[in-house]
C-alpha cells in the first residue's frame, strides 16, 4: 500500500517534459546544476512501477540526452520496460529512447526481440510503423535475423503507410542480414512497378544504396529502371534513378548510350534546379563519352555559374571541376566567370574556383593564371592566399617542373611568393629553390639573384614561417657563388647581426654558405694572380674582371669580415653553430698568417693555396636530384637476408629489443643474429681496431650491431661497390646514370624562350600514388556478402528458365569468384522455393511479352545485362 | 571506420544526422541515422553550429566537414542542418530541409522557435514521418500532416483515459 501511495503522488506531482522545458528556461542554478538536479528526480522516478511515470521520466531523460549530452544509456532496461506498455504513448516514447541511444553493444537488445515482434505483427499501423523505425536504426545481425519473415510480410502489406516504411527498413535489414535477400528481394522489385508514387521513391531509394555498395548487384534490373527514368515525372524518384544509372553506366558503357538521351530530356523540360544538378552531375561524372549530353550540361552548368544563387553558383564550380580532367575545353570556355569567382564572399566557391584555374594551367597559360593568382593572393585572407600559394607551387612543380618553360621567371616568381605578408609555404618554397638549383643549370644565375635579394630583405628574418626560404636562399648563395656578381656583399648578408633570429639549424647552413663564398674568393683571387704571372698585360685586366677583379686589399677585408662576425659564436652553445663556426675560424686561422705575410702569393706552393685548393675540391663536387628508389638501387649484397621473419627475430632476441639503457652496453656483446654474424664480427673488429670509441659512438656501434641488417652495407663487404671510397653511391652519378641525357656542361641558353635541360629521373621523381585498385577492392570486400546475396537472389528467380545465360552473365570478376559458394546458395533455396517459382514463372512470362514493346529497344542492345526479370 | 572515400562503410544512410540549432548556439533538435557515440556527438554539435553560425547570410548552404556535407539553412533564429555524404544533391536536402519547415509550419500554425522548444517530441515525430533511415519517406505534405494528428487523436484519447482521479485511484487500490 505504501508502494503504491508514492506511486499515486510521484504521478500526481510529477514534473512532466514541459515542466522541466519550463523550469529550464527560468532556472537560475546554472545548466549543470539544473540537469543534474533533474537527472536525480528521474532516476527516483523511473524506477516507479507505474508505467506512466516511468515513461514520463524516460522522455525527460531523452529531452536531456539529445539536447544537452546527457548520457541515458544508463536506463536502457527502463525504455525496454515502457516499450511493452500497452499504451500507444507509452510505446512512442519508449521506442524514441530505444533508437535515441540504443547500439549494437547494448545488452539489454536481446530483450526487444519479441516486442518488435508483436509490435510488427500489430493491427495499429501506429505501432507498427514505431517498431518499423526502431528497427531501422538499431537492427542489428540478431534482430534483422529474426524478423525478416515480419518484414517480408509487411512489405505486402496493403496499406502503404506501412509497406513503404517497410521497405526502407529493408535496407538495413539487408545490410546486417544478407541472406534476407533471398527472401524479400523479389517483393521489393515487384514495388518497382509500384503506381505509388510514396512506394516508388522509397523502393527505389533502397536500389540506389545498393547501386552504390555494389553496382554489379543492380545491373540486371536496368530495364526496370529504365522504364522508371523515362515515365516518372516525380522528381525525388528522378534523383534516385539517376543517381543509380550513374553507378551502373560506370560499370556498362553500353547503357550510357541508353539513358543519355532520357537524361537530356530531363535535363530540357524540368524547371526544378535539383533534378537539372543530378543530370549534370550524372552527364559529367558517369556518361563524360556522350558528346551531345556532356555539351548540353555545360550549357547548364554555364546557366548556374551566371546565378545569383551562391548555392548554384557554387554547384556549377563543382561540376565543372569533375568535367575538367576529360573536357578542359568546359572550363576555358567558362573562365571568366570561374576568375570572378575567386572574388566571391564564400570561402567554399573561392576555393572551388583556385581548384578549377589549377586545374587548366598548361605551358602556355601558367604565366598569366599565376599572375592573376598571385595579386588575389595579395589581397586574400591568410586562410586562402595560402591556398592560393600551394595550389600555384604544386601545379607548376608537377613532374619535373613540366610546364615552366621560363624558370628565370619562375624562380622571380618563387621570390615573390615570399614576399606576400600571409605566406606561411615555406617549407615548400625552401625545397623548390634548392630543387631547381640542382636540377635546372641554366636557372642558376637568376636564382642566385633571386636568393640574394631575399637575403638582404629586412623582412623576412622576422617571420618564422619564412626561415626555411631564408635557408635555401643562403645554401643556393654558397652553392652557387661563381654566378655572384658580388661575393663580398654576400657574406655581409650571411653575417648580418639580425642572423641572431634565425633558429641554430638555419644559422648553420648560414655560416658554412659564408664559408663556400670565402674559398671561392681566395681561389679566384689566386688563380687571378697566376694569370698575372703568366699571361701578358691586356688579358690580366679581362681575367680579372671575370673574376670579379680581387685584390689583395678586398680578400684581407672579407677574411677579416668574417672572423669578426663570426668570433663571438665560437662561444655559442649551440653544437652545430659553434661547430661550423669554429670550422671557418680554423681555417681563416690557417691562412691568415701567411696571407698577411706575403703580398704577392706567386708561389703556389704556400700553405694556403694547397689548404685552398683543397676545399676548393672538397665544396665543387656538384649536388644533383636523387631518386626516390635510390635506395632500391644499391644491390643487396650476397648473404644479406632482408625478407627473414621479424617475429622469430623478436622472440630469440626480444629483451634485448628493448630500448637501450647505458649499463646494459656490455651485456650486449654476447647478441649475435644468426643471419648477420659475420658481418657484426666485421663491424666489431673494426670498432675495436679504431681508436676507443666515445660513449656516442659506441652507442652507435652497439646500435649497428644489433640492428646490422637494416643498415646499408659498408664497404668493406659490399662486393658492388667499385671502390670509391664513400659508402654510398653519389647522387649524382646515380643521376646521370639514369637520366637519358646527362647536361652538357657546355650548354649555353641560346634562346630565352627554349626550355633548358631540367635533370628528371626517370622514374621514382615524385612519390608514388598508392596503386588505387587495390583501395577499391578493399571497400569492395565490405560490401561483397550483401552483393552475394543479392546476386544470388537474381539468379535464384530465374533458375530454370534461363540456365544457358548464366555463363555470358558473369560479365564482372565478382561473379567468377563467386559463383561456387553462389550455385550452393542456389541449391539450398531452389528447395524451398520450388513451389512458389512455377507459380511465378508463368506470371511472369506473360509480362514479358506486354513489357517487351516498351523496353525491347534498350534490352536488345546491352547483351550483357541479363534480363533476369523479363 | 572511414572508407577511402571517406564514407562511412558501415550504414547506408541518406542523411548522417539533422541538428537543429539556434543562432546563440541552442541545439532545438538533433536525430542520428548513422552511429555516433555520445560524445562524438557533443563534439560534431559544437564543431559544426561553430562552422556554420559564423557564415554569413549571401555565402552558400553547403559547407564541407570532415569528407562529407552539410546543408544547412536558416529559418528566422534556427538553423536546420543536416549531413549527407559527397555524392549526395544538395539541392534535394535542401528540399528536405524546406519540407519540413514547411510541415512544422502547417502543425504549428506559422512555427517559431518556442514551438519548437515546447514540443521538441512533436519535432521529432514530424521527422519520422518524413525520413525513414535517412532517406526521404513521405514527399506530401498533407499526408504526414494527417497521420501525425491521427497519433496525436491516439494518445489524446489514451491520456483522457489515464489522467482521471478517479483511474488513478482505482489503479493504485487495485
Amino acid at each position: 500500500m505504501s508502494s503504491s501511495s508514492t506511486s499515486i503522488m510521484d504521478n500526481l506531482f510529477q514534473r512532466s517534459l514541459e515542466d522541466l522545458i519550463k523550469g529550464f528556461r527560468l532556472q537560475l542554478l546554472g545548466e549543470s546544476n539544473f540537469i543534474s538536479r533533474a537527472l536525480e528526480e528521474i532516476r527516483r522516478e523511473i524506477k516507479v512501477t507505474d508505467l506512466s511515470t516511468k515513461s514520463t521520466a524516460l522522455h525527460k531523460l531523452s529531452y536531456l540526452a539529445a539536447l544537452h549530452g546527457v548520457d541515458m544509456s544508463w536506463a536502457a532496461f527502463h525504455a525496454v520496460e515502457v516499450v511493452s506498455s500497452p499504451r500507444f504513448q507509452h510505446k512512442r516514447i519508449g521506442y524514441q529512447a530505444i533508437t535515441q541511444s540504443f547500439h549494437e553493444q547494448t545488452s539489454v537488445l536481446l530483450l526487444i526481440t519479441n516486442q518488435v515482434r508483436k509490435d510488427l505483427n500489430s493491427a495499429n499501423e501506429y505501432e507498427v510503423s514505431l517498431a518499423l523505425e526502431c528497427l531501422s536504426r538499431i537492427g542489428t545481425h540478431d534482430l534483422a535475423r529474426d524478423l525478416t519473415p515480419e518484414v517480408f510480410t509487411l512489405l505486402g502489406s496493403s496499406k502503404a503507410f506501412v509497406k513503404k516504411k517497410a521497405i526502407g527498413v529493408v535496407l538495413r535489414v539487408f545490410e546486417k542480414y544478407p541472406d534476407a535477400v533471398k527472401v524479400c528481394f523479389k517483393r521489393l522489385v515487384e514495388n518497382l512497378e509500384s503506381s505509388d508514387p510514396q512506394i516508388l521513391s522509397a523502393v527505389v531509394g533502397v536500389f540506389c544504396e545498393l547501386a552504390t555498395r555494389d553496382p554489379g548487384s543492380c545491373l540486371p534490373l536496368a530495364p526496370e529502371l529504365y522504364k522508371v527514368l523515362v515515365d516518372s515525372r516525380n522528381n525525388w524518384v528522378l534523383i534516385k534513378v539517376l543517381k543509380i544509372f550513374a553507378k551502373l553506366a560506370s560499370i556498362e558503357p553500353r547503357l550510357g548510350k541508353k539513358v543519355a538521351e532520357p537524361i537530356c530530356e530531363h535535363m530540357r523540360r524540368t524547371v526544378a534546379k535539383s533534378l537539372v544538378f543530378e543530370c549534370i552531375r550524372t552527364v559529367v561524372s558517369s556518361l563524360s563519352d556522350h558528346e551531345a549530353a556532356v555539351k548540353l550540361a555545360v550549357a547548364k552548368i554555364r546557366e548556374f555559374l551566371v546565378e545569383d544563387d551562391p548555392n548554384l553558383k557554387y554547384l556549377g564550380l563543382n561540376a565543372l571541376s569533375i568535367v575538367a580532367p576529360k573536357h578542359l575545353w568546359a572550363v576555358l570556355e567558362n573562365k571568366e566567370a570561374v576568375v570572378k569567382a575567386l572574388s566571391d564572399e564564400d570561402p567554399n566557391v573561392k576555393l572551388e574556383a583556385l581548384h578549377l584555374l589549377m586545374s587548366m594551367v598548361n605551358e602556355d597559360n601558367v604565366s598569366e593564371i599565376s599572375r592573376i593568382l598571385m595579386n588575389y593572393a595579395l589581397k586574400s585572407d591568410p586562410l586562402f592566399c595560402n591556398e592560393i600559394i600551394f595550389s600555384v607551387l604544386s601545379a607548376c612543380s608537377r613532374n619535373a617542373y613540366e610546364i615552366i618553360v621560363d624558370f628565370d621567371w619562375y624562380v622571380s616568381l618563387l621570390g615573390e611568393m615570399a614576399r606576400i605578408p600571409h605566406c606561411q609555404r615555406g617549407e615548400e618554397i625552401e625545397h623548390q629553390l634548392i630543387d631547381i638549383g640542382m636540377r635546372v643549370r641554366d636557372a642558376r644565375p637568376q636564382l642566385v639573384r633571386v636568393s640574394w635579394a631575399l637575403l638582404i630583405d629586412p623582412a623576412l628574418l622576422g617571420n618564422l614561417f619564412l626561415h626555411p626560404i631564408l635557408s635555401a636562399s643562403a645554401w643556393v648563395s654558397g652553392e652557387y657563388v661563381e654566378f655572384c656578381k658580388n661575393p663580398y656583399e654576400t657574406v655581409e648578408a650571411l653575417l648580418q647581426p639580425r642572423t641572431g633570429l634565425l633558429p641554430p639549424s638555419i644559422r648553420a647552413v648560414y655560416i658554412h654558405s659564408a664559408f663556400k663564398v670565402l674559398v671561392f674568393c681566395l681561389r679566384s683571387y689566386f688563380s687571378a694572380e697566376e694569370s698575372t704571372l703568366s699571361f701578358s698585360a691586356q688579358e690580366f685586366s679581362s681575367a680579372s674582371s671575370s673574376m670579379n677583379a680581387f685584390t689583395y686589399e678586398s680578400i684581407l677585408n672579407l677574411v677579416n669580415v668574417i672572423e669578426l662576425g663570426l668570433g663571438p659564436l665560437s662561444g655559442t652553445h649551440d653544437v652545430e653553430v659553434q661547430e661550423r663556426a669554429k670550422n671557418v675560424l680554423g681555417y681563416i686561422g690557417m691562412i691568415k698568417q701567411e696571407l698577411a705575410e706575403k703580398l704577392n702569393l706567386q708561389d703556389n706552393e704556400t700553405e694556403v693555396f694547397r689548404v685552398t685548393a683543397f676545399m676548393e675540391d672538397v665544396f665543387s663536387e656538384e649536388l644533383g636530384p636523387v631518386s626516390a628508389t635510390a635506395q632500391e638501387k644499391v644491390c643487396v649484397p650476397g648473404g644479406l637476408e632482408l625478407k627473414e621473419n621479424l617475429g622469430d627475430l623478436e622472440e630469440i632476441c626480444g629483451e634485448f629489443l628493448k630500448p637501450v639503457e647505458s649499463d646494459s652496453v656490455s651485456d650486449t656483446d654476447k647478441i649475435s643474429f644468426s643471419v648477420s654474424k659475420l658481418r657484426i664480427r666485421d663491424q666489431q673488429e673494426a670498432s675495436s681496431s679504431s681508436s676507443p670509441p666515445h660513449e656516442a659512438s659506441s652507442l652507435l656501434a652497439e646500435h649497428r650491431k644489433r640492428h646490422g641488417m637494416y643498415y646499408l652495407p659498408s664497404q668493406k663487404d659490399d662486393p658492388d661497390n667499385n671502390g670509391t671510397p664513400n659508402d654510398y653511391p653519389l647522387a649524382n652519378e646515380l643521376a646521370n646514370e639514369i637520366s637519358p641525357d646527362p647536361f652538357n656542361p657546355k650548354k649555353k641558353p641560346n634562346q630565352s624562350k627554349q626550355r633548358p635541360v631540367v635533370v628528371k629521373l626517370e622514374e621514382g621523381d615524385e612519390s608514388r600514388n598508392p596503386p588505387q585498385a587495390k583501395l577499391d577492392i578493399e571497400t569492395v570486400n565490405d560490401d561483397e556478402y550483401l552483393s552475394r546475396a543479392i546476386q544470388s537472389a537474381l539468379l535464384v528467380k530465374n533458375k530454370g528458365k534461363e540456365k544457358d545465360k548464366h555463363e555470358t552473365n558473369l560479365n564482372s570478376g565478382q561473379h567468377e569468384k563467386d559463383e561456387s559458394s553462389r550455385i550452393e546458395d542456389q541449391q539450398n533455396s531452389e528447395k524451398k522455393k520450388k513451389k512458389k517459382k512455377k507459380k511465378k514463372n508463368g506470371e511472369r512470362s506473360s509480362k514479358h511479352k506486354s513489357r517487351g514493346r516498351n523496353v525491347v529497344a534498350s534490352a536488345s542492345e546491352q547483351v550483357i545485362i541479363p534480363d533476369y526479370l523479363l | 571506420m572511414i572508407g577511402c572515400f571517406g564514407r562511412r562503410y558501415d550504414m547506408l544512410d541518406n542523411i548522417h544526422f539533422v541538428l537543429l540549432v539556434s543562432r546563440q548556439g541552442k541545439v532545438r533538435l538533433t536525430k542520428w541515422y548513422s552511429p555516433y557515440a555520445q560524445k562524438e556527438r557533443s563534439k560534431v554539435i559544437r564543431e559544426l553550429s561553430g562552422v556554420i553560425l559564423n557564415r554569413g547570410p549571401k555565402l552558400c548552404n553547403f559547407v564541407e566537414w570532415r569528407g562529407y556535407k552539410v546543408v544547412y539553412k536558416r529559418y528566422a533564429s534556427l538553423y536546420f542542418c543536416m549531413c549527407i555524404d559527397q555524392e549526395d544533391n544538395e539541392l534535394e536536402v535542401l528540399e528536405i530541409i524546406h519540407h519540413y519547415v514547411e510541415i512544422l509550419d502547417r502543425y504549428f500554425g506559422s512555427v517559431c522557435e518556442l514551438d519548437l522548444i515546447f514540443n521538441f517530441h512533436k519535432a521529432y515525430y514530424i521527422l519520422d514521418e518524413l525520413l525513414i533511415a535517412g532517406e526521404l519517406q513521405e514527399s506530401s505534405k498533407k499526408t504526414v500532416a494527417r497521420i501525425i494528428s491521427a497519433q496525436d487523436q491516439l494518445v489524446e484519447v489514451a491520456k483522457e483515459e489515464a489522467s482521471s482521479i478517479s483511474n488513478i485511484i482505482a489503479q493504485a487500490t487495485k
